[in-house]
């Protein structure tokens, strides 16, 4: 017999593979609708569908009684748990980076000689554009901006008085404030929480064999269980939240996007519009699964990546870079100086600051990090943990800083060296237009037609790039951790997406949808809390 | 006439492949020329197994159960993929290159309008590969 083996790279050591007689696939039914193949979890497709459809239908039929209940759901959540949040947010952190430091910092993902499957440059791409590109793009001016001047974290007053005069005294402190406020939600603590989901999923799928699913990290709590009904629902939960949470934004983002081009172009801000951008994206977003991980979504990734430091660079070199930088420096200190105030729960007295923004942030960052975290997992074998909770935390958490320090920093300049003539006030401070703010400091910026147009397109992109990722990763769990069901799967699910995001544009419920998404990330809280559990027990037998 | 013969494999539905394996086997014989059997795989855990490594046992002890069973000479190539219900055909292109087989053998499902939006493997390496392609209908 001829010994060829020259496809699969050589054994790539040993690792700890967990023995259950659970095969892959074994609950999946096969078939075809027609010329439509399948190979779906009998229970997890199913009932993941119907309840999605029941839910729309409940949204769109009972909407008033859905927005109040739902709308009701969201504050109630984040003021009555806002200590779980921020303890379970800082348990998170402390977690990764005991994990650096420790010996099993050490153990490879995907066993001790794997080798990365992407580049540097490909893997942050791709776990930047799934994880909180379009974020950026929203709260990048809005943010810094209304921490400085409104929402008045740990207390530190705004520079403006009743009268809107500037109050010199204040000015220092706020800015510093208005930026290290932001960047406490979009550093270490998100990106945290994505890593807790990655590494546990990654850990177990690639060291312990087990499928590419949210409950094969919960095989050292649950043992055989996990296949049974327990698993079922950890997996419906996180192809619920992940669905609704990619539809409501879509829904949401096609609102925003229209709203730009409003402002930019003059383009009619209306529901007709919306569904014409939702269609646009959900088909690109297509375009993109069909032409796979590498083909489509890689590339992507990468076109995005590529147009956002454009925009970033742009804005550093036109504004006032210098002072930009000094900001970003100046941030990063406060920063490190309050993190500890910032994220103590207990004893404040900002509260609308911190159940109304952090609490906020971190129930729906963990709403959303089944499907982000399972993503960055797909991508990420070969990496060593140490090198993985680095590159997923600390890397990351420095390219948003940097982001809010550039579009912040310019903004808030903005803000108080001309406060009358400025774009920014009158949509941040005076009224309240998030969709607008990006635009409004771009306008005066040079080339703002340009930017504009860049920064719109950047929306767009980063919609697809979040849809086409979800999609693949709804397929993956909805297969039973399988990664090559038939392809129509994916077309469907990317489909149902955009649909639900049309129909509940045309017909309501966007909001109290997204509400109830946001209540998701309680009981995801605690299954985060027993990832880390998982992944300690997971690492200890692994061999290093 | 030819050198070398590729056969495509998929594990987990090898009673699908049957017409197309005897073809294979017969060839192989006529021409006293090896038999190739490749499989594409994922790094992840799938049906057939857990690792990349245990994927190439399996497709090592179906290359030697056929070279047992039809008594040709048999060899076996893994490949990995990312993403394989994507990437399938360009990673069998690029097998049937790296294996220098003149001779694919492949089994295919009996055609339906789907094609036309997604062609089918066998006829996709018949319109891309360089090698003669025998497409078997299952």
């Amino acid at each position: 017999m001829t010994d060829e083996t020259l496809g699969i790279p050589e054994p790539e050591g040993p690792t700890d593979l967990i023995d259950t007689d659970y095969e892959i696939g074994q609950d999946n039914v096969e078939g075809s609708v027609g010329p439509f193949g399948f190979d779906v979890h009998n229970p997890v497709f199913l009932i993941s569908g119907l309840t999605i459809v029941a839910f729309v239908f409940y949204a769109l039929v009972f909407q008033d009684q859905a927005t109040e209940a739902f709308g009701a759901l969201r504050p109630w959540l984040t003021s009555t748990f806002n200590w779980f949040f921020l303890t379970s947010a800082n348990v998170f952190v402390l977690f990764c980076l005991a994990l650096i430091v420790t010996p099993w910092g050490s153990v490879r993902l995907g066993g001790r000689e794997a080798t990365p499957d992407y580049t540097y440059v490909g893997w942050f791409a791709m776990l930047f554009a799934a994880g909180m590109g379009i974020g950026l793009m929203f709260f990048g001016v809005l943010e810094p901006v209304y921490h400085m001047a409104i929402s008045e974290p740990l207390g530190v007053p705004s520079p403006f008085a009743e009268d809107g005069s500037i109050i010199e005294a204040n000015v220092e402190a706020a800015k510093r404030m208005g930026l290290a406020a932001t960047i406490y939600h979009w550093g270490l603590h998100p990106w945290a929480i994505y890593a807790i989901v990655a590494l546990a999923l990654a850990l177990f799928s690639y060291n312990k064999g087990l499928p590419l699913t949210i409950r094969s990290a919960f095989y050292p709590i649950f043992g055989e269980r996990v296949w049974g009904w327990t698993g079922h629902v950890i997996d419906i939960l996180a192809v619920f939240a992940t669905l609704f949470g990619l539809a409501t934004s879509l829904g949401f983002g096609a609102q925003q996007a229209n709203a730009g081009l409003e402002h930019v172009f003059g383009v009619p801000n209306n529901v007709e519009v919306q569904v014409v951008l939702i269609t646009i994206i959900t088909t690109i977003a297509l375009i993109s699964v069909l032409r796979g991980l590498d083909g489509g979504v890689k590339v992507l990734s990468e076109i995005n990546m590529g147009l956002a430091a454009l925009l970033l660079l742009f804005v550093l070199l036109v504004g006032p870079t210098m002072l930009i930088l000094t900001d970003f420096v100046l941030g990063l200190f406060t920063y490190a100086q309050d993190l500890t105030a910032l994220s103590n729960p207990f004893a404040r007295e900002d509260t609308g600051y911190m159940n109304g923004w952090t609490a906020f942030y971190w129930a729906w960052w963990i709403s959303w990090s089944p499907f982000v975290g399972m993503f960055i997992a797909r991508v990420s074998r070969g990496r060593t943990v140490r090198e993985f909770v680095t590159c997923v935390l600390i890397i990351p958490s420095l390219v948003c800083v940097l982001w809010m320090a550039v579009f912040g920093g310019v903004a808030i300049d903005q803000v108080l060296s001309d406060p009358a003539g400025s774009a920014v006030k009158a949509q941040v401070i005076d009224s309240y237009n998030p969709p607008i703010s990006l635009f409004a400091m771009l306008e005066g910026l040079p080339l703002a037609g340009i930017t504009s147009t860049l920064g719109i397109i950047l929306v767009i992109v980063f919609f697809v790039t979040s849809s086409d990722s979800g999609s693949l990763v709804i397929d993956t769990i909805t297969a039973g951790g399988k990664v090559d069901a038939p392809v129509p799967q994916r077309v469907f699910w990317c489909t149902f997406e955009g649909a639900v995001a049309i129909v509940l544009l045309l017909g309501g419920g966007l909001a109290a949808l997204q509400a109830m998404v946001i209540s998701t990330g309680l009981p995801f809280t605690i299954v985060l809390l027993l990832m880390c559990v998982a992944i300690a027990k997971g690492l200890a037998s692994e061999p290093r | 006439m030819f050198t070398r013969i590729m056969v495509p494999v998929d594990l987990a539905h090898v009673n699908r492949l049957e017409k197309a394996l005897t073809c294979a086997a017969d060839l192989g014989k006529l021409y006293s020329i090896p038999v190739i059997y490749v499989g594409v795989t994922t790094a992840l855990p799938s049906k057939l197994a857990h690792t990349p490594q245990e994927f190439r046992e399996r497709l090592k002890e179906f290359a030697a159960e056929q070279a047992r069973v039809a008594g040709i000479e048999t060899g076996y190539f893994a490949l990995e993929t990312h993403d394989p219900a994507i990437d399938l055909d360009p990673a069998l292109i690029r097998a049937a290159s790296e294996l220098e087989a003149d001779l694919i053998v492949v089994a295919s499902h009996i055609p339906n309008l789907m094609d036309y939006v997604w062609p089918s493997n066998g006829g996709t390496l018949a319109a891309h590969a360089k090698s003669s392609v025998l497409v078997v209908r299952i």
